[in-house]
C-alpha cells in the first residue's frame, strides 16, 4: 500500500528538505493519503486508541517518575506524596493506575476484533506476531508497574508471579534469585522492576512501530474481510475519513477513561494495596490485576505447578499460532455461521475464566476453571482447524465496494433497518 | 439468538458456582450509609469534618498514628475548613522532637504547620507491648485500605452508581459492631467479638460511646454519629483532595461531551455521500 503519496512539496525548503530526507512525504502517505477500505466500522478505531493510551501512559509515567522514589522502605510513602502534595499528583496517579486498565481493555477489544474479522491470516501473520508481543510485553509492564507503590498486593503479587519460574526444572530456584536478586523480593526487586518499567513502554513504542509499519504495507483488513481490489472504489484517503472517525471515538473513550479518573478511581484496584507491604502478613487473597485473571485462572486449574506455569504460558503463546491454526481461507466471521457461534462461545469462556481468576481457587470454581480452561485450548487446537475444512462459508460479496453497496439497497428497500 | 442463550448460560453458571461463596464468607455486609461526599456531586461536609477530627484527636489518636496527615492539611482547601490560625493553634498545643541543635542534642518545641501528626508511640514494639500485641494501624490511607466483599453482580453496578465508600461504611459498621457474642461463640482473652470484623474477633475493644466526646454544633452526641464523623474524616484523610477530583472531573465531563458532539456531526457530514 505504499506508493500512494501524492504530496508534492510546496516551496523551495520543503523540495531541499523532501530531496534529503522524505519525512513528510512518508507522513503523508501514511496519514493522509493512505487509502483506509471504507467499510470499516468502530472496533477498528482501537488502533488509534491504543497509540493514544500509549502516548498517555508514557507522559504520565514520566511526570510520576519525576517524584517517585524507588527504595522499599519510602516508596508507599512516596507514592502518598504524590497523592497528596505534588500538584494536581492524585490526576496523574489516577490517570496512570487506571490508564493501564483502559490500555488493557482498549487492547482486549482489538484482539477480539482481530479473531473475529480473520485479521492474523495472510497477508497478516507477521502484524499479528507484532501485536502479540505487544500484549506480552504489556503484560510485563503493567505487572512491574503493579509492584511499585510497594503495597500489601504489589509485595505478594510479586511474590506469586515471581515465584512460577521455580517450576522450571533444575534452574528455576536460581531463576528466582537471579530475579529478587535476593533471597525474597525486596528492595533489589523493586529497583530493576521500576527500571525495566521505564524501559519496557520504549520498547512497546518500537514495535508499535513496526506494527504499524507491517500494517500500512499489508493493508487494512474490514470487517467484511475482501482484499481491496480497486483503490479508488474500495477505499476512502485515512484523511479526513478515517482521521475524524478516530477522533470521534477517541473522545467517546476518553469519556469512559475520565469516569473511573474522576469518579471510581480505586474501582479496578485492590484495596489491599494500600497497605504497606509487609512480608510478614500473607493478604487472605492474592489476586492480580483484573487483565490477568484469566491467565491466573488457567494457572491455578492445573494442578501441577509447572503443568500451571507451562498451561498459562501456553494459552498466551497460543495465540502466535493463530495464522496457522486457523485453516479456513475465509476471513470474516461475517461469513463463516459456524465460526461466528463458537468465537461468541470462545469469548464467554474467557470473560468467564477472568471471573473465576477472582474467585478463591476451591470447590465448584477449580472445577468450572478446568473446563473453561479445557475449551480454551481446544478452541484453538481442535475446533479452529476443523471448522476451516468442515464449514461451508455463505455466498461472498465481489468486492468491498459491492458489499457496501449491497447494504446500502437492503436498508433502502426496508426503511428503518439497521445499517 | 444463540448469542443470547450462550451469555444466560455462562451468568447461571456463574451464578451457581457464586453462591456457595457468598455463603462461606459468613461475615455481615456492611449496610451502605449516606454520605455527603459520594456520587459525582459529592463534597466533603466542613462540619462533619470538623467533629470527625474532634473525635479522632480525643479518641482514636491515643492508640492510633497518621504519619501523612500534617497540620497544614487541616487549613487547606477540600478539608476541615479551619483557618490557618486555628491550625497553628492546633499544632502548637502538640510538642515534636526536633534537632539536633548545635550543641548536637534533640530538644523539644511545639509543632508548626509542617510538622505530620505526632505518633502516639514511637515505634511499632511499642504500640504493640501497649495494646496487647495488636498494632493499631495507621489512619492515613486506612479508609481506602479497607473494604468488603461485593460480589456478583453487585460489583458491576456499583461502577454505574459510582459506588467508592466500601472503606468507610465497613469503618461506621465496625465501630458500631461491637455486640454481644453469639452464645457458644468463645471470644479470646484480649480480643472482643465484632459483627463486622473478618472473624469477628478484634483486638481493639469497644472505642466509643454515647456522650464520649461533647459536640459543640447542636449534632447528636450518639455512637452512631461518632462513627459516621469519624469515619467521613478519615475518608477526607486518605482522599483530600476529593473534591477537587468530582468538581473537575464534572468540568471534564462538559467539556468532553461538547467535544464529542461536535466531532460526531462533523464526522456525519464529512462522511456524508460515502455509503459504508
Amino acid at each position: 500500500m505504499e506508493g500512494h503519496s501524492t504530496y508534492q512539496p510546496q516551496g523551495k525548503i520543503a523540495r531541499w528538505f523532501e530531496s534529503r530526507l522524505p519525512l513528510v512525504g512518508l507522513l503523508h502517505s501514511s496519514a493522509v493519503s493512505y487509502p483506509t477500505p471504507r467499510n470499516l466500522n468502530y472496533l477498528w478505531t482501537f488502533g488509534g486508541i491504543l497509540t493514544f493510551m500509549l502516548i498517555c501512559q508514557i507522559v504520565s509515567g514520566i511526570v510520576l517518575a519525576m517524584h517517585y522514589t524507588a527504595y522499599a522502605p519510602v516508596s508507599f510513602a512516596r507514592v502518598e506524596h504524590i497523592m497528596r502534595d505534588v500538584n494536581y499528583g492524585w490526576l496523574i496517579r489516577y490517570i496512570h493506575a487506571n490508564g493501564a486498565s483502559m490500555f488493557f481493555i482498549a487492547v482486549y477489544i482489538h484482539i477480539f476484533r482481530g479473531m473475529y474479522y480473520g485479521s492474523y491470516k495472510a497477508p497478516r501473520e507477521v502484524l499479528w506476531i507484532l501485536g502479540v508481543i505487544i500484549y506480552l510485553l504489556m503484560m510485563a509492564t503493567a505487572f512491574m508497574g503493579y509492584v511499585l507503590p510497594w503495597g500489601q498486593m504489589s509485595y505478594w503479587g510479586a511474590t506469586v508471579i515471581t515465584n512460577l519460574f521455580s517450576a522450571i526444572p533444575y534452574v528455576g530456584e536460581t531463576i528466582v534469585l537471579w530475579l529478587w536478586g535476593g533471597y525474597s523480593v525486596g528492595d533489589p526487586t523493586l529497583n530493576r522492576f521500576f527500571s525495566l518499567h521505564y524501559l519496557l513502554p520504549f520498547m512497546i513504542a518500537g514495535i508499535v512501530g513496526l506494527h504499524i509499519w507491517a500494517l500500512h504495507h499489508v493493508g487494512q483488513n474490514n470487517p467484511d474481510g475482501i482484499d481491496v481490489k480497486s483503490v479508488a472504489k474500495d477505499t476512502v484517503p485515512f484523511t479526513p475519513y478515517a482521521t475524524i472517525k478516530d477522533v470521534f471515538a477517541m473522545v467517546v473513550f476518553i469519556m469512559f477513561f475520565a469516569w473511573f479518573v474522576f469518579y471510581i478511581p480505586n474501582y479496578l484496584g485492590h484495596s489491599d494495596n494500600y497497605i504497606p507491604a509487609n512480608p510478614l502478613a500473607t493478604p487472605a487473597h492474592i489476586v492480580p490485576e483484573w487483565y490477568f485473571l484469566p491467565f491466573y485462572a488457567i494457572l491455578r486449574s492445573v494442578p501441577d505447578k509447572l503443568g500451571g506455569v507451562l498451561a498459562m504460558f501456553g494459552a498466551i503463546a497460543v495465540l502466535a499460532f493463530l495464522p496457522w491454526l486457523d485453516t479456513s481461507k475465509v476471513r470474516s466471521a461475517r461469513y463463516r455461521p459456524l465460526f461466528k457461534q463458537f468465537f461468541w462461545i470462545f469469548a464467554v469462556v474467557a470473560v468467564g475464566l477472568g471471573y473465576l481468576g477472582a474467585m478463591p481457587a476451591e470447590g465448584g470454581y477449580v472445577i468450572a476453571s478446568r473446563i473453561l480452561t479445557v475449551y480454551y485450548f481446544v478452541h484453538f487446537l481442535v475446533i479452529l482447524p476443523v471448522l476451516g475444512l468442515i464449514e461451508r462459508p455463505s455466498v461472498m460479496p465481489a468486492s468491498i465496494a459491492d458489499a457496501v453497496l449491497a447494504r446500502g439497497a437492503k436498508g433502502a428497500a426496508a426503511p428503518g433497518a439497521k445499517a | 439468538m444463540i448469542k443470547r442463550s450462550i451469555l444466560l448460560g455462562a451468568l447461571a453458571a456463574v451464578a451457581i458456582f457464586a453462591a456457595p461463596a457468598n455463603a462461606a464468607e459468613g461475615t455481615d455486609r456492611p449496610h451502605r450509609e449516606s454520605w455527603s461526599f459520594a456520587g459525582p456531586f459529592g463534597s466533603f461536609d466542613q462540619g462533619q469534618l470538623q467533629r470527625g477530627f474532634k473525635v479522632f484527636r480525643e479518641v482514636c489518636a491515643s492508640c492510633h498514628s497518621a504519619n501523612y496527615f500534617y497540620f497544614r492539611n487541616l487549613a487547606q482547601p477540600g478539608g476541615p475548613g479551619f483557618s490557618e490560625a486555628q491550625a497553628k493553634v492546633v499544632a502548637s498545643s502538640y510538642q515534636v522532637t526536633d534537632g539536633p541543635n548545635d550543641q548536637g542534642e534533640m530538644f523539644q518545641r511545639p509543632g508548626r504547620l509542617s510538622d505530620h501528626w505526632p505518633a502516639p508511640f514511637p515505634n511499632e514494639q511499642a504500640a504493640r507491648v501497649a495494646n496487647g500485641g495488636a498494632y493499631p494501624p495507621d489512619f492515613s490511607v486506612l479508609a481506602k485500605a479497607r473494604s468488603y466483599h461485593v460480589g456478583f453482580p453487585g460489583f458491576i453496578t456499583d461502577a454505574f452508581i459510582q459506588y467508592q465508600e466500601h472503606g468507610v461504611d465497613y469503618i461506621h459498621a465496625l465501630l458500631m459492631g461491637y455486640v454481644e457474642p453469639p452464645a457458644g461463640t468463645t471470644v479470646q482473652p484480649g480480643l472482643h467479638y465484632n459483627t463486622y470484623f473478618p472473624g469477628h474477633q478484634i483486638a481493639m475493644p469497644k472505642p466509643l460511646s454515647d456522650g464520649q466526646v461533647e459536640y459543640t454544633d447542636g449534632a447528636p452526641q450518639t455512637v452512631d454519629q461518632y462513627s459516621r464523623d469519624v469515619s467521613a474524616f478519615m475518608m477526607w484523610l486518605a482522599e483530600p483532595h476529593l473534591d477537587a477530583r468530582k468538581r473537575i472531573g464534572f468540568q471534564v465531563f462538559i467539556f468532553l461531551i461538547v467535544l464529542s458532539g461536535l466531532l460526531y456531526f462533523t464526522k456525519k457530514k464529512i462522511w456524508k455521500n460515502i455509503a459504508h
